[in-house]
């Protein structure tokens, strides 16, 4: 298995206030990996760190062998939080093509100066991110009328239209009821036959029947295959008593 | 009525005037959308008001007070841009300093050149009627460098607009989007210095801009009602200030204004029905 994502003894802050400590991580192709923890214990830094947003005070990450800001054009990115506003006016459809931006601008910055029309092939690419989050019959529509689940799945397709080699997810199913959870994890299962993914999740119990691993993130990182997540490490994890609830999906 | 297009047909000022407001009105209808959907009203506002220091300094020493507005406007533009997108604590901070900061280097420089107080308020205020018929020219050509920009990068300022982390991401040029946006809201200012003067200048680069967000909705469409619905008002202003003799500048922002109100009430009618 060839590693696509390398982090060592990665250490970040804001200020004063320590957010990530001594973290290594080694993730492989193809692998799904569900970044887990607390409020608050790194897991959203760690994702902007991987993404060349935000730079480690110490400590070095590389992604597909470049730094994170060179290789952002292969990395798929679905923020927790959408970054505009929900009454904007822009379609569905329009949405998922600004998602092939990356496409032209991975010719360098002559290549963000050119007018950028979606030809042929860019087209077919946006019917098939659509058709593939099952939301070609929304593609008309104003982002604003759209169900949380919608939402998610149009920023899922907006991810997924450059065709990236590694797809993060920030919390994609906070907002979401239990049925759109189940059928965005299993549509992610299926795009893992073809891309590596982090998930970051504050559910562990749901995850863990995803996901191959799971990154426990509390300002340190543990990682343990989802066959060994049970009571003890969730309570050395968030270093208080947590209930597990079964998940009969 | 009659009375203004009898004027219209007979004196060149008045259109002059009117092909003032038109040149205007396409600029405020293109860039306006813009402003509005990215919300950075306080921003334009801003850039606007740093204006006068540019004219001011430009008529002191002998310069076209336009270009020195330019200039100005170009720079508060750039500097605003630099400090939101890489100290954005300071920003409000920033905005508002500039814009006290550039009206009193402005009043300060033309305090101190005879006759200022006509000027003064004409470039605070507007005034449509009295557009040199050269400056013409110089609106035309901020028209034509405003349409060209926004036809070669629309998609560009549009992924910036709609979400500067996922276009930074998909390895657009952030930064130069951004700044290109709050350049081209700087010539728009400019070119709408001489229709409603540059404290009034808020009303017509946002609210034909949002009355037209209620009816349709792509930045495209919202461009083209834009432009039509400012062409309308100015053309309505300057016609039912000509009468009474009324400055035609306030006028059109009232009647914009009137517009905004009415246009809100029946959309959120229609809404609600």
């Amino acid at each position: 298995m060839k590693e696509v994502i390398r982090i060592r003894d990665l250490s970040f802050g804001f200020g004063d206030l320590s957010v990530l400590e001594h973290i290594d991580l080694a993730v492989q192709e193809r692998e799904f990996l569900g970044i887990v923890g607390p409020n608050a214990g790194g897991k959203s830094t760690l994702l902007k760190l991987i993404l060349g947003l935000l730079e480690p005070a110490r400590g070095g990450i590389e992604v597909l062998g470049k730094r994170p800001a060179a290789a952002r054009h292969q990395i798929g990115y679905v923020p927790q939080y959408p970054g505009f506003a929900r009454d904007f006016p822009i379609t569905v459809r329009q949405v998922v093509e600004l998602g092939l931006l990356g496409r032209r601008a991975d010719r360098g910055l002559l290549g963000c100066l050119l007018p950028m029309r979606p030809n042929g092939e860019g087209r077919a690419r946006v019917e098939r991110a659509l058709r593939e989050v099952e939301i070609e019959s929304l593609a008309a529509r104003q982002i604003g009328c759209l169900s949380g689940g919608q939402l998610q799945r149009v920023l899922l397709a907006r991810a997924l239209v450059a065709d990236p080699r590694i797809l993060l997810l920030d919390e994609p199913t906070s907002n979401v009821d239990q049925r759109a959870e189940n059928e965005i994890f299993d549509l992610l299962k299926t795009l893992n036959e073809r891309m590596t993914i982090l998930v970051v999740s504050h559910d562990i119990a749901f995850v863990s029947s995803y996901v191959n691993r799971v990154a426990c993130i509390n300002r340190t990182l543990l990682c343990h295959p989802t066959a060994e997540i049970d009571g003890d490490l969730i309570h050395e994890l968030y270093g208080e008593h947590v209930s597990m609830v079964a998940h009969r999906h | 009525m009659s009375e203004f297009l009898h004027a219209l047909i007979n004196y060149q000022f008045l259109q002059i005037a009117l092909l003032a407001g038109i040149l205007a009105s396409i600029g405020c209808g293109v860039i306006g959308p813009y402003v509005v959907v990215k919300r950075i009203t306080f921003i334009a506002g801003g850039i606007a008001h740093s204006v006068l220091g540019g004219m001011g300094v430009a008529l002191f020493y002998g310069f076209d007070p336009l270009s020195g507005a330019l200039v100005s406007a170009v720079l508060a533009a750039i500097l605003i841009g630099w400090v939101r997108l890489n100290w954005r604590t300071g920003e409000d901070i920033l905005i508002g300093a500039l814009w006290a900061i550039g009206m009193a280097v402005g009043i300060l420089f033309i305090s101190r050149i005879p006759g200022y107080q006509a000027d003064l308020i004409s470039y605070l205020f507007g005034n449509i009627l009295l557009v040199p018929p050269q400056e013409l020219w110089f609106m035309a050509a901020l028209d034509a460098t405003l349409l060209l920009v926004v036809g070669l990068w629309h998609r560009q300022i549009l992924a910036v607009v709609f979400d500067e982390e996922q276009a930074l991401l998909r390895g657009l040029p952030v930064t130069f989007f951004y700044l290109l946006l709050l350049v081209l809201i700087a010539l728009t200012v400019v070119l709408l210095i001489h229709v409603v003067g540059l404290i009034l200048v808020l009303a017509l680069l946002t609210l034909p801009a949002a009355i037209a967000s209620q009816y349709v909705h792509s930045l495209i469409r919202m461009m083209l009602i834009a432009s039509l619905l400012s062409i309308t008002l100015t053309t309505l202003g300057l016609a039912m200030s000509y009468q009474p003799n009324l400055p035609p500048g306030p006028s059109i922002v009232l009647l914009t204004g009137l517009a905004y109100v009415l246009s809100s009430l029946f959309s959120r009618r229609r809404r609600s029905a």
